[in-house]
């Protein structure tokens, strides 16, 4: 009988381990608490830097999905135990799943902008994130504000939540850059009359084709780039916003009005990755994400024999670094169930 | 006249020390101005020096304060104040009783029972043998808690003593061989003559047992006179000279003497009257939370004091207040830090070209409202704020509603008096135009530099007062919303301001509120005080995550505070990334907003 593998988590990095890992002969067994698979990317209309729907890549990841893989949505696990090298996954129904290793792909959580008081997220009316803005070119519908009129200036405020000591998270959530610019330049596709301005404290362009999207937004989108980060924002009578923010390129302090400020939220690790990290006693690292045994060459191993970490759930990253390391750990865990001898590298 | 040349080492020290103390009160005293001379004359004859008396003998005697906060360190204290005051009192009365002369020379109480051998027939002789072993008892057993003390420092409720400098060791070393040396030369007289009390004539007699008393009895006289003598000289530069100050302290605090702007004598009153006792270690949170020392009071005074360079001592404080709280002298610490800080820091050095450009509209209305920028860096507070002042249908202008210019504490609190009174000047300008009669602030910070230093001629009210009279009066009607709430005091507006009672009094009428181990005088500073800019950001975390774990202990629904800087600080603090657990941190007057929906 062939060995089984439980996936616990049906984003990006779930299903495409569960394509190859099935492929490659193992009985999987995937899980996800919300009733669709596909995670965040169900939310995004297009991605970076090509533009190209999120649906299409969805579409790419659940032909991977055969038959033979066993889904269970609309799941949570309650417990895990272990006895002689094989795993007992109860879920909230306490029925028991046998396996001889998991995978944790629980992935990350949004940032909760309501953190950044000083932002107004949910004080103000016209005060909203990234995710909120997909979700308005997911809809089709106009782009407007609280009060129903089309916005005349945009602000993109990078870095909430991320590179932030005063929140608690020090890391840069990577992939928030350069969708502000991606959006930006979409806001001025959808809205030509609409100025759009990006704070920044420093543009991370590091990915294949980013540096030439954010020139493109420059250059024939006409988006704004203003170099620092935002003090506070105020609401006004008509429910604009009034923004501080300092232009630390030219050395002065910079007051202007916007329809519409838009936060570009980071990751955190998610409430799900926080759990199974508890439940299976997982290590995890200062920025509370999962840690792995080596960073640069065991990037999907975890303190725990037979468990597997893949995707945001150890930190964060694009979805295309994400379906290489669903891939990669994938070829992990069939090494070690096949007990590969390049498996011996593995010291725990 | 008995005279012997022993007697000269104490002598010569008593003289040094009184020349000394004398001139160092003449200076004190004749630095301050005509006007403030005469408020001390006026003191002495008025009825208040009753109190002053009072005060002097309960607390530079008998160390009231300090026996509130330990009574075993109240005890060790008083028994060499009131205990050595006992003696010298006892010592004169006897010395004089026996002489039948008024007169006699001023060591002769201190060494009576060298020079009087026949000490019968006078009144109340055997009574006063008695007694005056008894008094030298008292003040061995608190020498012997003075010495346990130095070793087990947790049995008198303090967790650290401080550190001397070689002069207090000497001093100290001076001072503890003083009685028992008394007690030796003392006994070895008894020995001989049986002129001595309880103790020093049975003590006498186990020495005489054992030893040569006759021989060991001279040199035991000039060693106490000598231990006297090196104490003496060493008082006025050690710490010990809190002794002759703190009653002019307490004369001049009584006659209305304050350190205000300047480093004045009674600064200089006040820096000596510090007798390094300790009391404020433990109080300070910046101290337990990174073990850096000098800036607690005992250190920094001292620096001041001796004029010591370096601006750790004085930079690296939140100016949080606690400290000054458990002062058993009652030293204004604070006041002493923001003048030293001044002298170092205060020159004009921002332009505030903003200030020009800034439109200088006033708007007329009954109230100010002055959110103040850590409030716009907390919008709920704002906007609730707003909401209130709606359904209370008050007439009100948002001062700082757009363009807002800082009321000037921040700066002020580091000490850039000049630069601080540019923007108050600003502000005050624009509160006086506005014809209100009341200006309410959310900041505690921006309300105490406008209490204090302001001099405006209208009320001032933090919202904490002014929400609590609007429910107070019906204008404002809460639901009780019945959840349980802790009340975190902000240090400026509890005990900066001394505003407790009606942020509580508005608390208990929309939630239930847990009681607390620290709060009021002795609530725990959020960590984040703009005053101290040494403390870097893990420090001031580490100190925000102490008070949030106390603060939560009772697992409390919500935390609630009053200032939008410490509101802040707690959000990021109380998670169960930080403290273990997760509570609601929300400002007064949001709680409200939300009662009065």
């Amino acid at each position: 009988m062939s060995k089984s593998v439980i996936v616990i988590g049906g984003g990006i990095a779930g299903m495409e381990a569960s394509a190859y890992l099935s492929a490659m002969g193992f009985n999987v067994t995937l899980f996800e608490k919300d009733e669709k698979l596909g995670g965040h990317l169900l939310n995004w209309e297009r991605l970076f830097p090509t533009k190209r729907l999120g649906s299409e890549v969805l579409t790419f990841l659940k032909k991977g999905m055969d038959d033979k893989i066993k889904v269970h949505t609309n799941t949570n696990i309650t417990k895990i135990n272990s006895e002689n090298g094989k795993y007992f996954v109860t879920n909230h129904n306490n029925e028991i799943f046998e396996a001889d290793a998991l995978l944790i792909t629980t992935g990350y959580d949004l940032f909760d902008a309501r953190r950044k008081e000083e932002y107004g997220y949910g004080i103000y009316d016209n005060v909203i994130t990234s995710a909120e803005l997909e979700t308005m070119f997911l809809s089709g519908k106009p782009i407007v504000n609280k009060q129903g009129k089309v916005p005349k200036r945009i602000g993109f405020v990078h870095c909430v939540g991320s590179r932030d000591r005063k929140v608690g998270n020090v890391y840069c959530s990577k992939v928030c850059c350069v969708t502000a610019v991606k959006q930006a330049t979409e806001i001025r596709e959808h809205l030509p009359d609409c100025e759009t301005y990006c704070f920044y404290m420093d543009l991370r362009m590091y990915g294949a084709k980013f540096e030439e999207l954010y020139n493109e937004a420059q250059e024939k989108y006409g988006v704004t780039f203003i170099r620092g980060r935002l003090s506070e924002a105020n609401e006004t009578i008509d429910g604009s916003l009034l923004v501080k923010v300092e232009d630390t390129l030219v050395g002065r302090p910079l007051k202007m009005t916007v329809d519409l400020l838009v936060l570009m939220v980071g990751f955190e690790p998610s409430k799900g990755t926080k759990d199974i990290a508890r439940i299976l006693n997982l290590s995890t690292n200062s920025n509370g994400f999962i840690e792995v045994v080596d960073e640069h060459t065991l990037t999907n191993v975890t303190n725990q024999k037979g468990v597997f970490v893949a995707g945001t759930t150890t930190s964060p990253r694009t979805i295309t670094n994400t379906i290489y390391d669903a891939r990669a750990a994938a070829a992990e865990i069939a090494c070690y169930l096949n007990l590969y001898t390049i498996e011996s590298r593995v010291k725990n | 006249m008995s005279y012997n040349p022993f007697v000269l080492p104490f002598s010569i020290g008593l003289v040094i020390v009184i020349i000394l103390i004398l001139w160092k009160y003449f200076r004190w005293v004749f630095s301050h101005e005509k006007a403030e001379q005469k408020k001390i004359v006026k003191l002495i004859f008025s009825f208040k020096i009753f109190s002053v008396i009072k005060e002097i003998f309960m607390e530079v005697l008998l160390h009231r304060r300090i026996f509130k906060i330990n009574p075993v360190l109240g005890y060790m204290h008083s028994s060499f104040a009131f205990g050595w005051f006992l003696l010298i009192l006892g010592g004169t009365v006897e010395s004089k009783l026996h002489s039948h002369h008024a007169f006699n020379m001023f060591y002769e109480p201190i060494f009576f029972k060298f020079f009087s051998h026949n000490i019968n027939g006078f009144p109340f002789a055997n009574g006063f043998k008695f007694l005056m072993d008894l008094i030298l008892l008292y003040i061995l057993s608190g020498l012997v808690l003075a010495m346990v003390k130095r070793l087990y420092k947790r049995m008198f409720g303090m967790k650290k003593t401080t550190k001397l400098r070689l002069v207090d060791k000497l001093a100290l070393t001076s001072l503890w061989c003083i009685f028992p040396l008394r007690l030796l030369a003392e006994s070895l007289t008894s020995a001989q003559y049986h002129n001595g009390g309880f103790l020093t004539d049975n003590f006498g007699n186990i020495l005489a047992a054992i030893l040569p008393v006759n021989q060991l009895e001279y040199p035991a006289w000039w060693a106490y006179s000598i231990a006297l003598g090196v104490f003496f000289v060493m008082l006025p530069y050690s710490r010990y000279m809190h002794i002759p100050t703190e009653m002019v302290l307490i004369i001049l605090r009584k006659a209305g003497f304050k350190t205000e702007k300047k480093y004045t004598g009674f600064s200089r009153v006040e820096v000596q009257s510090c007798s390094r006792c300790g009391v404020c270690l433990d109080a300070c949170q910046v101290y337990s939370a990174t073990q850096r020392n000098k800036m607690l009071p005992a250190y920094f005074l001292q620096s001041v004091r001796f004029n010591k360079k370096g601006k750790q001592g004085l930079t690296d404080c939140l100016m949080c207040g606690r400290c000054q709280e458990v002062c058993p002298v009652g030293i204004g610490v604070n006041a002493i830090r923001r003048v030293k800080r001044n002298e170092v820091f205060d020159e004009k050095g921002a332009e505030f070209e903003y200030l020009k450009d800034s439109d200088s509209k006033t708007k007329k209305a009954d109230v100010i409202y002055f959110a103040g920028c850590m409030t716009h860096l907390t919008p709920t507070i704002k906007k609730s704020m707003v909401n209130l002042f709606q359904k209370a249908d008050v007439n009100y202008w948002f001062m700082d509603e757009d363009a807002s210019v800082c009321c000037g504490r921040p700066l002020q609190v580091l000490g850039k008096e000049k630069d601080a009174n540019i923007l108050a000047d600003k502000n005050r300008e624009l509160i006086n135009n506005s014809g209100a009669t009341l200006l309410v602030t959310s900041c505690p910070i921006c309300y105490k530099i406008f209490k204090e230093e302001y001099n405006l001629n209208i009320k001032i009210q933090h919202h904490t007062e002014y929400l609590n009279e609007l429910v107070n009066s019906g204008k404002l009607k809460p639901v009780n919303l019945n959840f349980s709430a802790v009340y975190h005091d902000p240090c400026d507006l509890g005990r900066g301001s001394g505003i407790y009672s009606q942020p509580r009094e508005l608390l208990s009428k929309i939630s239930i509120t847990n009681k607390l181990e620290n709060e009021k005088e002795m609530a725990l500073c959020c960590g984040s005080s703009l005053a101290n800019l040494p403390a870097g950001f893990d420090d001031k975390e580490l100190m925000a995550i102490k008070a949030a774990e106390e603060l939560c202990k009772s697992n409390p629904d919500y935390l609630i505070t009053a200032c939008p800087l410490c509101k802040k600080t707690f959000v990021q603090a109380c998670n169960e990334r930080k403290i273990g657990k997760n509570v609601k941190v929300k400002d007064i007057a949001e709680m409200l907003a939300e009662a009065v929906m």
